[in-house]
């Protein structure tokens, strides 16, 4: 009689499958994952540590924590952040100083391992939570991330 | 592949078709060069290299704190652990004291891994035999540890978490309560999988008896992993080699010894529930502490070979790193369980149907990058 | 003419009263099948959609919303988009088969739509050999298959073909043979005289145990005849990619899809017309309103639609051989007993009747 057995059991294993499912398809309501995602835009927000893009924020007068250090740019394994730099007269103590003139961040090539920013000693660079980073062209993912016009922050440095 | 050594063993009733690179079972770039008689496969050939990045030779360019992230992109699946191993590697080669907190924290993050790991490949095993909707309860499962990576480390899946020396920042502060609720949740999940696929008379019809591993072969094979195991060889690094916290928690090894496609598929059903355990016996008493040790911002290793081997999702990982005492390493290679677990296709499925070839291929749990490097 | 085309009786009596009998008569064919070919054009295309959502609620996602009211539209999108998409094929591809496999699939699984009596008087062909008409039809469309399969000149095609001849080639003999269980009881073949007798009873009802067995064999081997999971080895998309239409695209695809979702409409509503009472009402509630007959027919085939769509998204497919087995070593031999018992059944006079 297994033959028969072997069918009993093999329809109330199908029906345990079937009960799974149908359970879900009941609270089908409440139970969807999906998110829609342009329309919840407003109500998405991503956690404080995601790592969109690199960003250097600046000051309400225009300052950055940036030196000119370049130690991201050791730091990047894939080259993505070129900083060029220049000595310059500092006004204020009128000495000779590194100082940079454009912190260059290629999104295109960030693999977003985060290294630059452990490796930042004056924290001038952070991650943005910025995820909608499509562009029409790739030129435009390459980004200055210090404003222009803008200086380094007073005892940044001391 | 020689294309003339093709022909000449080619017998009038047999034919030849080319599976993937583009082909939903291969699940990535792989290339499989069947020789069919009917539906049965004679032969199964795999062909290699379709995203092969050079990693290893990438290594020898890069320092060690930058070797972290190319170790993401290979088992994108067990991003965590791979950056786990290549720390490893670089902390015993210095012979840094790595604080308690750190071991936990990597332990604890590493079986997250894992069971996103596995809660994946049961949704695409399902998929694999024709039971589409388990993807979805699989995936639906694997976002909450997403959640959970995402809120620490930043990154849902190239987590590049680990640093020579610790961790890159300390675990975030919901950290435990959102693993804790994780837990509770997957408790009451788990048991669905088994209702829904395991116990499902096709399911089990599909896989017993189905791409059989002997012991032997799976030693011979290097097997490593749920597959070795699911052979009854004992090889889980984490019990013989313990590394990180592994000594401090109790845990059993999943063996089974059928060797079949159910016998891998229930030793990862059931190593699910081992890393539940661990992660329950660590997840309230974290010691608190560092959560790294400082190191030379250029770090230099001694001269020497270091090799330092951990358990993935897939099996074992092995990092070899040959130093000739500068701050990039002479060479590095890597031993990847899927390249090994891979080579042993040929022999499981020679016999089979087309539809055994795709299952038991699905019981290999194999991740493309993770082959090709 | 005994072919009775009773569906409006006043466009009947209208057009024979303004042409010769024999135009007329071509005239009524060529609108009934118009009418048909537009009504279950867009019933397929919204069992499509049915499908989607169906399935998106087993997998705890949404399904197309986006497309009209709650993606209504969303299927005659997909449809319009097929439309203006490319015909592609194989350049060795047997160019005459290859076009025509299609057109077999779809017009075959039409053919066999005309035959269901959806309501008393909602009928377009009244056969007296209706189940039998209904076997055959629906054993042909398996010939575009192979045919599809065959001409494409690919290999993963072929081997669906082939799988598909396999399968159908079996299956068929499951439906035929539960079919003819129920034939037992009703004692008629034809689809309208099989539904007069349920008025006592639906056969489900009447025949109780074997017609129960009868039922779950015919649903299993329905599911098969229509390769749809778990019994899609034609196109087991982790297999062989897409099967046999893996070369066609465009309008030609579209008729295939549209052709297995038809055919899933005729299972069901074979199903319903032999099990479940057609257009009857449950114990004859609204047996005064004429047109709710349609409503029951629709809805109880409704409900085994969705049963086969459960069964897809549960379970996984089946390998080939055990294909084979199911039918030859379990469905086949029950299927003999259950005819022997549901004859003595019959024999004995131990049916249930009210």
């Amino acid at each position: 009689m297994s033959y028969f057995g072997d069918i009993y059991r093999g329809i109330k294993t199908l029906l345990t499958g079937m009960s799974v499912t149908g359970k879900y398809f009941l609270h089908s309501r409440k139970g969807a994952i999906t998110q829609q995602y342009p329309d919840n835009r407003d109500t998405l927000k991503m956690f404080d540590r995601f790592r969109g893009e690199v960003v250097m924020p600046h000051n309400e007068n225009n300052e950055h924590r940036c030196t000119g250090c370049q130690k991201c740019e050791l730091a990047c394994p894939n080259g993505s952040i070129e900083i060029i730099w220049d000595r310059q007269i500092d006004p204020e103590s009128g000495k000779k100083k590194k100082m940079i003139d454009q912190h260059i961040y290629h999104l295109g090539m960030c693999t977003m391992c985060g290294l630059c920013i452990e490796a930042c000693p004056t924290d001038a660079i952070l991650w943005a939570q910025n995820f909608e980073n499509s562009v029409y062209n790739r030129a435009y993912l390459t980004k200055v991330l210090n404003k222009p016009g803008s200086k380094l922050m007073p005892g940044v440095e001391e | 592949m020689d294309t003339t050594t093709i022909k000449s063993n080619f017998k009038s009733e047999e034919y030849f078709i080319n599976m993937g690179p583009q082909h939903p079972a291969t699940h990535g770039v792989l290339r499989l060069l069947l020789t069919i008689d009917g539906e049965i496969i004679k032969k199964v050939e795999p062909d290699l290299g379709y995203i092969h990045r050079s990693i290893e030779k990438m290594c020898e360019r890069d320092s060690y704190q930058q070797i972290v992230h190319l170790t993401d992109r290979m088992d994108y699946l067990s991003s965590h652990i791979n950056n786990e191993a290549v720390c490893l590697t670089v902390e015993n080669a210095l012979q840094l004291e790595i604080p308690e907190r750190v071991k936990v924290i990597r332990t604890i993050l590493g079986e997250l891994t894992r069971l996103a790991s596995h809660q994946l490949w049961w949704g695409v095993m399902g998929m694999d035999v024709g039971a589409l909707t388990t993807y979805f309860y699989g995936f639906r499962d694997r976002e909450l540890i997403n959640d959970i990576f995402e809120e620490t480390c930043g990154a849902r899946l190239t987590m590049n978490y680990n640093i020579p020396g610790g961790l890159m920042f300390d675990i975030h502060p919901n950290f435990v309560q959102r693993t804790k609720d994780f837990i509770t949740h997957f408790k009451t999940k788990l048991p669905e999988y088994d209702r829904l696929l395991t116990g499902n008379v096709i399911f089990q019809k599909r896989m017993k008896g189905v791409g059989i591993l002997s012991k032997e072969d799976a030693i011979s094979f290097g097997a490593s992993g749920p597959v070795g195991r699911g052979s009854g060889y004992s090889c889980d690094v984490r019990k013989h080699h313990p590394y990180s916290a592994y000594n401090q928690v109790t845990f059993n090894e999943v063996l089974k010894t059928e060797g079949d496609s159910l016998a891998r598929y229930q030793v990862r059903i059931e190593e699910m529930w081992e890393s539940m355990a661990i992660i329950e016996q660590l997840i309230d008493n974290i010691p608190e502490g560092e959560y790294k040790v400082a190191t030379n911002a250029v770090i230099k290793l001694p001269k020497g070979e270091f090799y330092q081997k951990v358990e993935t999702a897939r099996g074992e990982l092995g990092v070899y790193i040959n130093s000739t005492g500068t701050k990039n390493p002479y060479r590095l290679k890597f031993r990847s369980p899927g390249f090994s677990n891979l080579s042993l296709l040929n022999h499981i499925a020679v016999g089979g149907k087309i539809g055994d070839l795709v299952a038991s291929m699905a019981t290999l749990d194999l991740v493309i990058p993770d082959i090709d490097r | 003419m005994n072919i009775s085309l009773s569906i409006t009786k006043n466009i009947h009596n209208w057009l024979f009263s303004i042409m010769p009998e024999g135009v007329a008569s071509i005239t009524e064919m060529v609108l009934i099948a118009v009418v048909y070919l537009a009504i279950f054009a867009v019933a397929g295309l919204y069992l499509v959609l049915l499908e989607r959502r169906v399935a998106a609620w087993f997998q705890l996602r949404i399904g197309p919303n986006r497309v009209g009211y709650q993606g209504l539209l969303q299927t005659m999108a997909d449809a319009l988009k097929l439309v203006s998409k490319e015909l592609t094929g194989t350049i060795k591809a047997d160019k005459f088969l290859y076009n025509l496999a299609p057109y077999f699939v779809i017009v075959t699984s039409l053919m066999a739509l005309a035959l269901f009596p959806f309501t008393q008087e909602f009928q377009a062909f009244d056969i007296n050999i209706g189940i039998f008409f209904l076997i055959a039809i629906s054993s042909i469309g398996v010939i575009g298959i192979l045919l599809g399969g065959w001409a494409s000149n690919n290999k993963f095609a072929m081997i669906g073909a082939m799988r598909s001849g396999v399968q159908t080639i079996s299956y068929e003999l499951s439906v035929g043979l539960s079919l003819i269980t129920m034939v037992l009881i009703s004692g008629s073949l034809q689809l309208s005289e099989i539904v007069e007798v349920q008025k006592n009873g639906w056969l489900i009802v009447q025949g109780h145990v074997p017609a129960v067995i009868a039922f779950m064999i015919y649903m299993i081997a329905g599911t098969a005849e229509t390769n749809r999971a778990p019994f899609d080895l034609v196109e087991a998309e982790s297999e062989l990619g897409a099967g046999f239409h893996t070369e066609y695209s465009g309008m030609k695809f579209a008729y295939f899809f549209l052709a297995e979702f038809i055919n899933m409409f005729i299972i069901a509503a074979i199903a319903t017309t032999i099990f479940f009472g057609g257009w009857l009402s449950p114990f004859g509630i609204t047996e005064s309103i004429p047109i709710l007959g349609l409503f029951w027919f629709l809805g109880k085939t409704l409900v085994l639609i969705f049963l086969m769509m459960w069964f897809r998204w549960t379970f996984p497919r089946l390998r080939v051989d055990q294909l084979l087995t199911l039918e030859w070593k379990y469905l086949l031999p029950l299927n003999l007993l259950n005819i022997v018992l549901m004859a003595l059944i019959v024999w004995l006079n131990l049916t249930i009747q009210f």
